[in-house]
């Protein structure tokens, strides 16, 4: 699988996200610098985590408007697969790939820990490894990820399987919900289900020393799904 | 020369922190009335905060050689040599005043500040680390304070994208009045690329980059010299403002220049901004310097010679450049979308010229003016160490599991969970060892070795004798060091105290500096960068002295990393280090008894060194599966606290201890303080008791892991349900109605 | 032709940083604060010199940039 992953200006979750593609596919990702208009051809381009332009103004508002984004908009209409984890979540709900809106946290501080997670549809060329209701443990690390989604929105994006993850009772201390999401969503996808955005870090949870292993199942079901 | 202000008065002289001596010999080495600008210069050079006046004659006595350091203090950072061509480069600095006056701003800007000197010699940072004190916890403005400070430090290193990985918190009401917030940078270069601060080169140009400057902070490094007033709300429009985004562009970029060999010398704009660094580096090299002022990229309208040599605007660096280099240099801050400005060029005449709209503003010579700044050799009085507890006046034993369950809910023990989760610490995705252990650890690279650090300092101990708490502060941070299996390589230090101008302050300050260098000697761990930071006081009433160290170490494979939480069930607890049941100074005392009394625990430095080397060498064989070192609360609040940072199915792992016959005091036995121990376990006793005794090394097997309860034989037994809530609720039913303070 | 665009949160959307205003505020014993929604101001220096133009321009920029229409409505204030 070849994947390209976007570098904003402020991204600091390029490393870890670069490492877990490799560790899955065995291929180095192409990196992508935000001032270009190109991205090579690729299976998945994936959107890492970060404070792209500081996260002034809204997070994700000034990296949804790079021109590389018109090239991501492009090719995801096409059909390419794009992920998007954390600051890269809010981009693609910025730029109007992902429905819906990311909020500043419920209580107002930023995140950092772990919390469990609940598979929503496995039907996906993303989730595919997952059992239906599996459960698993992945670290989040954000201060505006609070979910929200207009009533008419959150019907259609129910309806049509979209919720792609949400916050689940686990091992993990603290309250299940780490934001205050809308109907604990932590990760939607687009209609066609070929765009994924998450809040929390799976390739944060990829390697047993640093946050545990339960993030591969997710990079392998994306290599198995696009090789 | 450009008229700046007539006269100058002795209310002006004043204002500028200058005594009417160190007028004198402002006027002796210009031969003349200085200007307003280099009366501002001299003002910030010779602050205490520049100069280090009060405290410098100690500070010289401090060791700071070892074969593995490459710099020590006198620079940006310390380095020291990791091997295989790595280096670990250093150093903590405080920012205790601007962020008692705006708690966000001034707590983030220090964390600006000491990633920028870390990142100005060449290393990427990649950890993280803070020690704070707050006033009492119920004190009006305590929660404001903490709240804020906690959101700066997060906003700014969670923005930047390097993992804060562990920290300190005391709370006492000798902060009511003057918190303390000491931050922490640990970065990684290649031996071979390090830069330091010397300029040399005449005609090399000087060349400004980073964020433009406006009229932030302007004398912030002679207020954090001045004791506080009730005035001090009214100097609130001297804190700065920082740009966590434009600082990660110019490490990005500052990195990117550093791959070429363009530089030649290269230093932060920190306190007293582009009067500080280009005079450092000038006098570093020997060198005269002449600056443009009409260069220098500028924020706001109007602004004078004065206010651009003193702002202390954030993001900034100052660099010397190889002769021909700059376009290169400027295509790299270009990309970065980062201001590049030639600002002025080194000479050989010694001086510091600066002009203006075509005139000179300033003209001063630099290394008269460097040699003559103040040193002190201030009148102190030796602290007369407090008498030992009366054995007989040892207060009633209670119930153990009782004294437990109030202890770790108690400010000092509380759990952290609620700061240290506003931290990114999984941020570059190395990090080992997260917050709430003994140390943090990260990977270096691919692995398999790995970086530790941690910050301590026992204030309460300082206080009652400083000489023994300036030794246990080190030997703290090696004993945090080695129970995650790494070597302690050297430290920094961060000597936080009141007025030096009072003898008794000075005593603390004369005797924490002794204890220290002793124990750092014996140790094996040179200082090799450090702050000070004087005159926290507030109407009179002083901190405790706070001589925070901060410790790096090297682990030879981060896989052998024990963790403090227990493993499983039924394995065997030992204590390392003897247990005699010391409780003067203990927190058992002050937070059951309210007593702040007795002499500290006495601070062996070679029981320390060879239970810290034994302990060390047992975690690298592997032979540990988890290991605590046990210090504020004694034994049993470090074995609850293994118990609840359990790896069981379920989290936490229960235990039940046996307390040994023949003990002269269960509660000094169970929350004593004696220093050079730690708890540890291993799934057999006997191999550890062997190789123990092999060492000579004290060592006793205390119980066993296992169930959901903590017991204590003889005494009945609690729920660890019950401890962790007693744990994990203080601190957020602290906070909870302080969520405004987050919305900054 | 300076423009003011003022950002705000839709009537619905979940405002935390609101609800802690009514909470400090409340503390502080200003009592009688019923709600607190808080949103932002943008000020912009423009070339443009005619209102209309000018408005046009702006309502633009707060489409693409300045607001996510999402959660959040736009005022527009001209002054020249």
């Amino acid at each position: 699988m070849k994947s390209a992953v976007v570098v904003f200006p402020g991204t600091n979750r390029d490393r870890d996200m670069v490492r877990a593609l490799e560790g899955a596919s065995g291929q180095s990702p192409a990196l992508v610098w935000h001032k270009h208009s190109e991205i090579p051809k690729v299976d998945l381009i994936v959107l890492p985590g970060g404070f792209a332009h500081g996260d002034y103004l809204r997070a994700g508002a000034m990296a949804a408007r790079s021109p590389v984004m018109r090239e991501v908009v492009a090719r995801a209409e096409s059909g390419v697969p794009v992920l998007g984890v954390c600051n890269g979540f809010q981009a693609l709900t910025e730029a109007g790939l992902l429905p819906g809106a990311l909020l500043r946290n419920a209580d107002l501080r930023f995140v950092c820990r772990t919390v469990t997670l609940r598979v929503e549809n496995t039907q996906t060329l993303f989730t595919g490894r997952f059992a239906a209701g599996e459960t698993f443990d992945t670290p989040v690390a954000h201060m505006d990820g609070n979910y929200f989604i207009d009533d008419e929105g959150h019907r259609r994006i129910a309806g049509n399987d979209q919720i792609a993850f949400r916050y689940a009772d686990g091992a993990a201390a603290g309250p299940a919900n780490p934001n205050g999401a809308l109907d604990d969503i932590a990760g939607v996808f687009n209609e066609t289900k070929t765009v994924l955005g998450l809040m929390p870090h799976p390739e944060d949870a990829t390697d047993p020393l640093h946050g545990g292993t339960d993030g591969r199942k997710l990079f392998d079901g994306i290599v198995e799904a696009l090789s | 020369m450009t008229e700046i202000i007539a006269e100058i008065t002795p209310d002006i002289v004043a204002e500028h922190g200058l005594s009417a001596e160190e007028y004198q010999k402002v006027l002796e080495i210009m031969g003349r009335v200085p200007n307003l600008v280099e009366l501002g210069i001299f003002s910030v050079m010779w602050s205490e905060h520049c100069s280090y006046k009060s405290s410098k004659r100690w500070l010289k006595t401090l060791p700071t050689d070892g074969a593995q350091v490459i710099q020590g203090p006198g620079e940006n950072a310390g380095v020291v040599d990791l091997g295989d061509g790595l280096a670990a480069i250093f150093k903590i600095e405080s920012h205790n005043h601007p962020s008692f006056i705006e708690p966000y701003q001034g707590a983030a800007t220090g964390v600006g500040g000491i990633l920028r000197d870390v990142f100005t010699m060449g290393a990427r940072p990649v950890m993280n680390l803070n020690a704070l004190r707050f006033g009492a916890p119920d004190h009006p403005k305590t929660r404001h304070l903490l709240a804020g400070v906690v959101a700066g430090i997060g906003g700014y290193g969670n923005c930047v994208g390097v993992p804060t990985v562990a920290g300190e918190v005391n709370f006492h009401p000798a902060y009511n009045g003057n918190i303390l917030v000491n931050a922490m940078t640990v970065g990684l270069a290649p031996t071979d690329r390090i830069f330091y601060a010397k300029a040399v080169g005449a005609g090399n140009p000087v060349v400004y980059v980073g964020s433009k400057t406006g009229r932030d902070g302007i004398h912030g490094a002679t207020m954090a010299s001045a004791e506080f007033g009730a005035d001090s709300e009214e100097k609130r429009p001297t804190v700065q403002v920082g740009d966590p985004f434009t600082e990660k562009l110019l490490i990005e970029a500052c990195l990117e220049l550093m791959a070429t060999d363009a530089i030649v010398g290269i230093q932060d704009m920190g306190a007293a901004g582009l009067t500080s660094s280009s005079f450092e580096m000038a006098s570093k090299g020997g060198m005269g310097v002449e600056l443009e002022l009409d260069r220098v990229p500028l924020r706001e309208v109007g602004m004078t010679p004065y206010e651009i040599m003193l702002s202390e605007s954030q993001e900034r660096m100052l660099m010397v450049l190889k002769p021909g280099r700059e376009a290169e240099a400027r295509a790299i801050f270009e990309k970065w979308d980062l201001d590049f400005a030639v600002i002025g060029s080194l000479t050989e005449t010694g001086r510091m010229v600066l002009r203006w709209h075509g005139g000179v503003v300033a003209d001063l010579p630099i290394d008269p003016l460097a040699e003559a700044a103040p040193e002190y050799d201030r009148p102190w009085e030796p602290v007369e160490p407090p008498a030992a507890l009366d054995e007989a006046n040892f207060p009633e034993e209670g119930d153990p599991l009782d004294s437990l369950e109030r202890l770790l809910a108690t400010p000092d023990l509380a759990s952290r969970r609620w700061i240290w989760e506003q931290y990114d610490h999984l941020v570059m995705g190395d990090t080992v060892e997260r917050p709430g252990g003994d140390a943090g650890v990260i990977r270096i690279g691919d692995g398999p070795k790995g970086l530790a650090a941690t910050t301590d300092c026992t204030p309460r101990y300082c206080l009652a004798d400083p000489k023994t708490g300036g030794a246990q502060a080190v030997a703290e941070a090696w004993r945090n060091l080695n129970a995650v299996g790494a070597l302690p390589l050297a430290v920094t230090n961060n000597l936080n105290f009141g007025n030096p101008e009072k003898p008794q302050i000075m005593g603390q300050i004369v005797g924490c500096v002794e204890g220290m260098a002793e124990a750092c000697r014996a140790l094996g761990t040179p200082v090799v960068s450090g702050n000070v930071s004087l005159y926290n006081e507030t109407d009179g009433q002083a901190i405790l002295p706070t001589p925070v160290i901060g410790g790096v170490g090297l682990l030879p494979d981060v896989a052998q990393v024990p963790g403090i939480g227990f493993r499983g069930e039924g394995e065997e607890i030992l204590v390392i280090g003897w247990t005699t049941g010391h409780l003067g100074q203990s927190l058992y005392l002050r937070e059951l008894f309210g007593r702040e009394e007795g002499a500290p625990p006495p601070v062996d430095l070679e029981t320390e060194k060879r239970n810290g080397d034994f302990l060390r060498g047992l975690i690298q064989a592997g032979r540990l599966s988890a290991c605590h070192d046990v210090s504020d609360g004694g034994l049993l609040v470090a074995l609850a606290e293994m118990a609840l940072a359990g790896r069981g199915p379920q989290g936490p792992v229960g235990c039940s201890l046996t307390v040994p016959a023949g003990v002269a005091s269960l509660a000094g036995w169970l929350f004593g303080e004696d220093q050079a121990r730690y708890i540890v376990t291993a799934e057999a006793a006997m191999p550890v008791l062997e190789a123990a005794e092999m060492a000579g090394v004290p060592a006793q097997t205390i119980g066993r892991t296992g169930g959901s309860e903590l017991t204590v034989e003889g005494f009945g037994h609690i729920s660890l349900a019950r401890l962790q809530a007693a744990h994990e609720d203080w601190l957020p039913g602290l906070m909870s109605g302080e969520r405004a303070e987050a919305a900054q | 032709m300076k423009a003011r665009v003022h950002v705000t949160l839709k009537p619905g959307v979940l405002d935390p940083q609101g609800k802690a205003i009514e909470h400090a505020l409340d503390t502080l014993g200003f009592s009688g604060v019923e709600e607190a929604r808080q949103g932002k101001l943008i000020e912009l220096d423009l070339a443009e010199s005619d209102p209309e133009r000018a408005r046009a321009q702006v309502e633009e920029m707060c489409r693409k940039l300045l607001a996510n229409t999402v959660i959040e409505n736009y005022a527009i204030e001209l002054e020249a």
